[in-house]
């Protein structure tokens, strides 16, 4: 069999697929992170939750609604990110002035506060949820079975991920959002309403973690907590890339995945601090991340 | 308040809001209150109160609140849900207090070995009789070789010890082992390496949402077509979260299932009026253990708890949790388990109907026949 660096090459291959599935869901999460405090300077903790709420959300719909998984794919971001909408219209907005502080403590309590609401309706060991009948089976790859509703994933998510940068890196309403981040009273003047872009802007932000929990849901039980653990991760994705870069965000969500994929490979124990050995190596090097402006 | 000498008051620490909730959590307080209404809530002319508390599962606060309840509260007995290393920290506390403590949730046979005390009572099952049970199971079936997904924790390791034991013991064979961190959600990676390896049997040593994820995954992958997925801990919880759709033919141990017989499916009945859920087998222990305890005091005609210790060790357990279980030298119960095999949909006649028999196992097939000799306790 052919071997590198002392493990077999199927192996090799099999984790770096998988890697690159995982990785997509960090590039997801993470990108919805680093929009909103790209643009907001908001440290949003509440994210985890919202990706468990978008998940739930999937979930309510096919059991209660009779609401399939393709309507929820749309639907459930469209939901969560109302009431994204909402948090940042009743109580975000205030934050404004104060130290960044209080919008992180804010959202973290938010995001405990879903999860003791959902905990209560539906449990701690969470739900199921089916991958849809068109997604089920597997591509026979030589090295593994690679699980059709995976590729689906790195599908949408590349999408996803290639759209958002599109819409903020090269369109007019791109350059009004970061021109608003710049310099908020000067674009006021001009005539456009910062305050709602911003609310818009927390909006998209949650519904692409709603998106990403939607995505999950088939793979993983969906339960109330499964957010919480992910959320410490993907800041630290966005750290890694440079907080605000939507491009490092990206790029690193793909890359710790591949890493992170390798490392349970070579040595399983650490494949849950890989990422944050590589976050304190990068801080060292590059406080500002690989892809932050200095 | 009245004082404490006035009242019997039962203590309950478990996990009630993180992953092991829905495994006892407040169907557990639920079941522990339906024993006091049997006895007619009163023992000895006491009335008798329940104390709850939510460990966190950090042994730091088990180990204070069991201290404080001890000190300032009169507590008399004291149950622990989840969580292999918060009792092991109550454990102590219950030596140094001298207060009777009922280990339920926690599987870590250590509790009744290293870890023994003269007031611990490890009561529904441990990691030994988990291994005794789905292992030798499977092994007898055919399925010699192995591959472990474990909880890269004590109960993980524990777990997987105790069943290599068995599938070595009856000339199987463990190809590899692969520890996967506590809460880890994509379990896709580790699955891999266990196809890879070409065993028969996908061993999972792992509980709550680590189990649910792994199986999960294992479906996914297709691992469930050319290997037997066996739980080694697993929870009615975990299967009704699952589905059958997903956890069906999966061998497991209990050390009791709702539909076993009439007094399980009365008392199942009672607790689903309140709940809306069947109990898991440790609610029904939780049941089991007050009533006992409570028991022992009527039968002694005092609180002190070396009276009572000594009446529970010598008094044979009769209830609808289990039939002729005793409490062995080291603080063991030893009683009946049951490996079974979850059901196909089409088996499943209706609701909550997930598990048929496979094979009943004696308390001393699941737990040998002598205590632990790690535990000083079993020298005497």
């Amino acid at each position: 069999m052919t071997t590198l660096f002392g493990l077999p090459l199927p192996a090799i291959l099999g984790q770096l697929m998988l890697g690159l599935v995982n990785g997509s869901f960090y590039a997801l999460l993470s990108l919805g992170l680093a929009v909103i405090f790209g643009l907001m300077g908001v440290v949003n903790f509440a994210h985890g939750a919202f990706y468990m709420l978008g998940a739930f959300a999937a979930y309510i719909g096919l059991q209660f609604l009779g609401v399939n998984y393709w309507c929820a794919l749309i639907l459930a971001p469209l939901a969560v990110g109302l009431l994204g909408i909402a948090v940042e219209r009743l109580f975000l907005r205030h934050l404004y002035q104060l130290d960044p502080l209080y919008g992180l403590l804010l959202t973290f309590g938010i995001a405990l506060i879903a999860e003791g609401i959902m905990r209560g309706l539906f449990g701690a060991s969470g739900k199921s949820y089916p991958v849809p009948a068109v997604l089920q089976g597997g591509f026979n790859l030589g090295f593994m079975v690679l699980p059709i509703y995976r590729a689906w994933v790195v599908l949408v998510s590349l999408t996803v991920c290639g759209m958002t940068w599109f819409l903020i890196e090269r369109t007019g309403l791109g350059a009004m959002l970061r021109a608003a981040t710049e310099n908020a009273r000067l674009v006021q003047a001009f005539g456009i309403n910062v305050p709602l872009l911003v609310m818009s802007t927390y909006g998209a932000g949650v519904a692409l973690a709603a998106l990403a929990g939607v995505l999950a849901a088939p793979v993983i039980q969906v339960s109330p907590l499964m957010g919480s653990s992910l959320v410490i991760v993907v800041f630290a994705v966005v750290v890694i890339g440079g907080m605000g870069s939507i491009v490092g965000a990206i790029v690193s969500g793909l890359v710790l995945g591949l890493i992170e994929g390798l490392t349970k490979v070579v040595y399983p124990e650490a494949s849950n601090i890989v990422v944050f050995v590589i976050m304190a190596v990068v801080l060292v090097w590059r406080p500002t991340g690989l892809f932050g402006k200095e | 308040m009245r004082a404490a000498g006035e009242q019997v008051v039962i203590g309950d620490i478990d996990d009630l809001s993180g992953v092991y909730a829905d495994v006892q959590g407040q169907g557990g307080i639920e079941a522990a209150k339906m024993a006091i209404a049997d006895v007619g809530g009163t023992v000895l002319g006491k009335r008798i109160i329940v104390l709850s508390v939510d460990h966190q599962n950090k042994p730091d606060i088990g180990a204070s609140k069991f201290r404080e309840w001890a000190d300032q509260n009169g507590l008399n007995m004291l149950i622990g849900g989840s969580n292999t290393g918060v009792s092991i920290a109550m454990s102590k506390v219950a030596a140094v207090k001298r207060v009777p403590f009922f280990a339920i949730g926690a599987g870590g046979a250590s509790l009744t070995g290293a870890d023994c005390t003269a007031y611990t009572v490890h009561y529904a099952y441990d990691t030994t009789a988990l291994g005794n049970g789905t292992a030798s199971a499977i092994v007898r079936q055919g399925g010699k070789t192995w591959f472990f997904v474990t909880a890269d924790y004590a109960f993980g390791t524990q777990l997987q010890e105790a069943a290599t034991r068995v599938v070595v013991a009856n000339g199987g064979k463990v190809l590899g082992a692969v520890r996967a961190p506590l809460g880890t959600t994509d379990y896709s990676s580790f699955l891999l390496q266990a196809q890879a390896s070409g065993a028969q049997v996908l061993g999972l040593a792992n509980a709550g949402t680590d189990f649910s994820n792994s199986l999960k995954g294992a479906n996914e992958f297709g691992l469930t077509k050319t290997m037997t997925p066996a739980a080694l801990l697993a929870f009615i919880s975990d299967i009704h979260s699952l589905t059958l759709q997903t956890a069906q033919g999966l061998y497991l141990t209990t050390a009791w299932y709702w539909d076993l017989n009439e007094e399980t499916r009365a008392f199942a009945k009672r607790f689903f009026a309140k709940m809306h859920k069947e109990p898991t087998m440790t609610q029904a222990a939780y049941y089991s253990a007050t009533l006992q305890y409570l028991n022992a005091v009527k039968a002694v005609g005092s609180t002190d708890s070396d009276l009572v210790m000594a009446h529970l060790k010598q008094a044979k357990i009769n209830d609808m949790f289990t039939k002729n279980g005793y409490v062995r030298a080291d603080g063991l119960m030893v009683h009946t388990m049951y490996v079974m095999q979850v059901k196909t949909p089409a088996e499943s006649k209706y609701p909550w109907d997930y598990y048929k028999v496979i094979k009943v196992m004696t308390g001393e097939e699941a737990d040998g026949l002598q205590p632990d000799p790690t535990c000083s306790l079993a020298k005497k």
